[in-house]
């Protein structure tokens, strides 16, 4: 796998977009073929060199290609958006939209990133170990086809409306979680290692909550259904299981009502 | 005003007969001219078709609806790449519910210049009328709906066909309106009691009216009035299954009852998205084609114009007047819901839809309206729509044409689909092997549209001394037979010329053209019940003024063109 690594030189006055930061746009081209690439900045078209230079080599295709980003991206979007393969190595901290719409490959970002990461996921894996913004894992706004597939690791805290609309796959959240968790949610599974506020699998229909802290308040429509114990994220504990969201249409199998499950650590 | 030549193109006129003969088309003064010396420009159009710009005789692309769709799908925005503003050209996005700038880019791109907002509530026409006075190019008009407005229920329960006619040519001059829609008639109104009209004697509540009285009832005003249109009829029970029978007994009222008009239309009822009307079966397990029997029907009456509402299988934002519809609708897929009820005249609904060609019924849906079509005697009285945007977006006509005109581009799709045997099961659209011709084309998109709308003196055909509005398209039908050619071409007009003004020059906008907005003012003999009728009403019942809700014709029109005709009697 051949590396090219971008490192910031100068911060751009407004936020640029850049949503040729991936394997898929940038394999096969040369270091100062890419500096000469553009992004955007509002309506103003510019080069990836006026703000980044430039280093190493792409590999011929995508899945042989790393992408490593050196500095502070906090006024950079989109980067790995829609990515299908290859990894991106982000050392810094990045703004939104980080791994939106990836459908493979590998993000590990040593740093925090903002609002709408991994938005509308469809495969692959993205790392964090710092803290994730709000709309983690989360369908685009109005759409309902959120997180279907691929896993999100967050080392550290993450913002509200966390994996809404989400049908697949898997996030594991280190830290704490503001409100809104898998809302609309038909699938999927969130794993909590610390405390959560409120609206936990809010008008969900299927999929699965771990909760390892505590949440400050209960979602009405969740109604006790017994206990378990499960090995989740390599440590076993005891849960209290609950069914919801009561006040929706869910679907059945068998006769017997589908329901979103919220495992809340006893 | 610039003189053009247009040299040498394969000419299609229906209103002419002309088949594709080598011609010139010569245009002076914003007008088609029989011939011309010393043009100020000349096209060459050798080895490219030549038609008058497109008809559009039904679609949404102004209004509340439409503005509550963009607002309400943010994701819409997605399924396309925002353009930059390009020369003259504005920025312009969305998918299955664009800009205003964006609907009149694509229209001008298919060659279209004429397109007709097939529903305005009343209470909303200034909204409608500002959002078609930002569209640029096209020409447009509206036609607001009456089918489950108050006054109209009551006057024509009580059979007092001259308050209904007094109050409709108000209406009309109020919202600068162009005819007569009628929605899901009493359907409607009946939705906000929580019930809805299925069948044609179906009573409205609270009004005792049935959607027979109504429709026959809109049919003898219009034709009292004399107006341009016809009655302009969605009817009841759209979308389920079984409801050609409706379709049918709706149809049958138009029997009878003679076309009064001094524009040239011959029919007295124009019955849109027909395709949505033609269903067979009892449950969506049994679901089938009817389209045969609805075609029958139609082909033996002159006196009835559809249009057909063709299924895209895209993704796409339905919205229509008939409210209980769409709550039905969202209860089917589950996904986003909006509803309006317009106080005192109409209501409606929107939900995002999804066409898939995996799932069956949406690929009888498909076949249905393709099956029409092909079964379609007269293309002068059938029309090309897609009941924009709610079986699929307007940009996609180009691949309608494809289908319609080669057997192998509809084979190709029904191979694709996952239910290939039960969907050609359901329809007789795999037995038929008619393949239109540009000639039939250019009925369905232009001659018969602007005839069935009463502009057919002056748009939708060649003729010297109609308005001048070409489209030129890169096709040759003498060397060309890959069907993908039919669908690049026809959304790719080289050079279109609205009112004798270049729109498009070599596939570029180079023109925001001046756009005309017409609407119809009758004059009657003055009404004082009506009058105070309103009055009364508007004090009553009405959140707002009066004054607040006729709209003006300098305030909210750009370049208003009306339409007078005295209905004194």
């Amino acid at each position: 796998m051949n590396t090219v690594t971008i490192t910031i030189k100068k911060q751009p006055d407004l936020f640029l977009e850049a949503d040729c930061f991936t394997p898929d746009a940038l394999a096969g081209k040369k270091a100062d073929e890419i500096a000469e690439l553009p992004v955007f900045i509002g309506k103003t078209v510019e080069k990836i060199g006026d703000y980044f230079t430039v280093s190493g080599e792409t590999g011929p295709t995508a899945d042989e290609t790393r992408l490593v980003f050196n500095g502070d991206f906090t006024k950079v979007k989109y980067i790995g958006a829609k990515m299908s393969t290859g990894e991106v190595v982000l050392n810094g901290d990045a703004d939104m939209y980080v791994g939106s719409w990836m459908s493979g490959g590998k993000i590990t970002v040593n740093g925090s990133v903002g609002h709408f990461a991994a938005t509308a996921m469809s495969g692959g894996e993205l790392n964090i170990t710092g803290n994730a913004g709000n709309y983690l894992g989360a369908a685009y706004r109005g759409d309902w086809r959120g997180m279907s597939k691929g896993k999100i690791t967050v080392a550290g805290n993450v913002g509200s409306d966390c994996a809404t609309f989400m049908t697949g796959g898997e996030i594991e959240i280190g830290g704490n979680v503001d409100v809104h968790v898998m809302t609309h949610a038909d699938g999927g599974k969130v794993i909590i290692h610390g405390n959560a506020k409120s609206r936990l699998g809010g008008q969900a229909t299927r999929g699965e909550i771990y909760l390892f802290g505590t949440v400050d308040v209960m979602m009405p429509g969740y109604v006790k259904a017994g206990e378990t114990e499960l090995t989740i994220g390599g440590t076993k504990a005891v849960f209290t299981i609950y069914d919801g969201d009561q006040g929706e249409r869910h679907p059945t199998r068998k006769g017997l009502p589908i329901y979103a499950k919220l495992y809340l650590k006893k | 005003m610039t003189s053009i030549l247009i040299k040498n193109g394969f000419v299609i006129d229906p209103v002419q007969g002309i088949r594709g003969d080598k011609m010139d088309i010569a245009i002076n003064d914003g007008k088609i001219v029989k011939n011309l010396s010393n043009p100020d420009k000349t096209i060459d159009a050798s080895g490219m078709v030549v038609m008058a710009g497109g008809v559009d005789i039904h679609s949404h692309v102004a209004g509340a609806k439409v503005n509550v769709g963009r607002t309400f799908r943010p994701e819409d925005k997605l399924q396309s790449t925002y353009a930059p503003y390009h020369g003259i050209r504005h920025m312009a996005g969305g998918t299955s519910v664009p800009t205003v700038f964006k609907t009149a880019y694509m229209y001008a791109d298919m060659g279209y210049t004429t397109v007709i907002e097939a529903a305005m509530p009343p209470l909303y026409a200034r909204h409608t009328h500002e959002e078609m006075r930002d569209t640029p190019i096209i020409d447009e008009a509206a036609l607001p709906m009456f089918g489950n407005n108050w006054f109209v229920l009551d006057y024509l329960k009580r059979g007092e066909m001259d308050n209904a006619a007094a109050y409709i040519a108000w209406l009309l001059r109020s919202t600068k309106g162009y005819g007569i829609k009628c929605v899901n008639p009493g359907g409607t109104e009946a939705w906000a009691w929580g019930l809805n009209c299925l069948s044609i004697d179906d009573p409205v509540p609270y009004f005792d009216i049935t959607p027979r009285q109504i429709v026959s009832g809109l049919m003898e005003v219009n034709e009292y009035l004399h107006l341009p249109h016809s009655l302009h009829l969605h009817s009841n029970n759209l979308g389920n299954p079984g409801n050609y029978t409706t379709t049918l007994d709706t149809l049958k009222l138009s029997e009878g009852i003679k076309p009064n008009n001094n524009f040239g239309r011959e029919q007295v009822l124009h019955h849109t998205h027909i395709q949505f009307h033609s269903y067979g079966g009892t449950t969506w397990a049994d679901f089938e084609s009817k389209g045969k029997e609805v075609m029958d029907y139609i082909n033996s009456h002159p006196a009835v114009t559809c249009d057909i509402g063709f299924v895209t299988l895209d993704e796409t934002t339905t919205m229509t007047g008939d409210g209980p519809f769409e709550y039905h609708l969202n209860k089917l897929n589950h996904l986003k819901w909006a509803n309006t009820d317009v106080e005192l005249e109409c209501g409606s609904g929107i939900v995002p839809y999804v066409y898939s060609k995996d799932v069956y019924v949406c690929g009888v849906q498909w076949s249905i309206g393709l099956e029409m079509a092909l079964l379609a005697k007269d293309h002068m009285r059938c029309y090309l729509t897609t009941d924009h945007p709610n079986a699929g977006p307007f940009w996609r006509y180009p691949r309608i044409m494809k289908w319609l005109m080669s057997e192998k581009a509809r084979n190709d799709v029904l191979a694709t689909m996952k239910n290939e045997d039960k969907v050609r099961d359901r329809s007789t659209l795999g037995s038929i092997d008619r393949e239109l011709t540009l000639y039939e084309i250019a009925q369905m998109t232009r001659a018969g549209p602007a005839k069935a709308l009463g502009l057919g003196s002056s748009v939708g055909g060649l003729v010297p001394g109609m308005q001048a509005d070409i489209a030129v398209y890169p096709y040759n039908p003498e060397t060309e037979s890959d069907p993908e050619k039919i669908e690049w071409a026809f959304s790719h007009a080289k050079y279109l010329i609205k009112s004798g003004e270049v729109i498009l020059n070599d596939g570029e906008v180079v023109s925001n053209g001046n756009k005309k907005t017409y609407w119809v003012d009758v004059k009657t003999t003055p009404n004082r019940q009506v009058e105070r009728d309103i009055d009364q009403t508007f004090v009553k019942y009405y959140t707002v003024n009066k004054n607040n809700y006729e709209v003006n014709e300098h305030e909210f029109m750009k370049n208003p063109c009306v339409v007078q005709i005295d209905a004194i009697q």
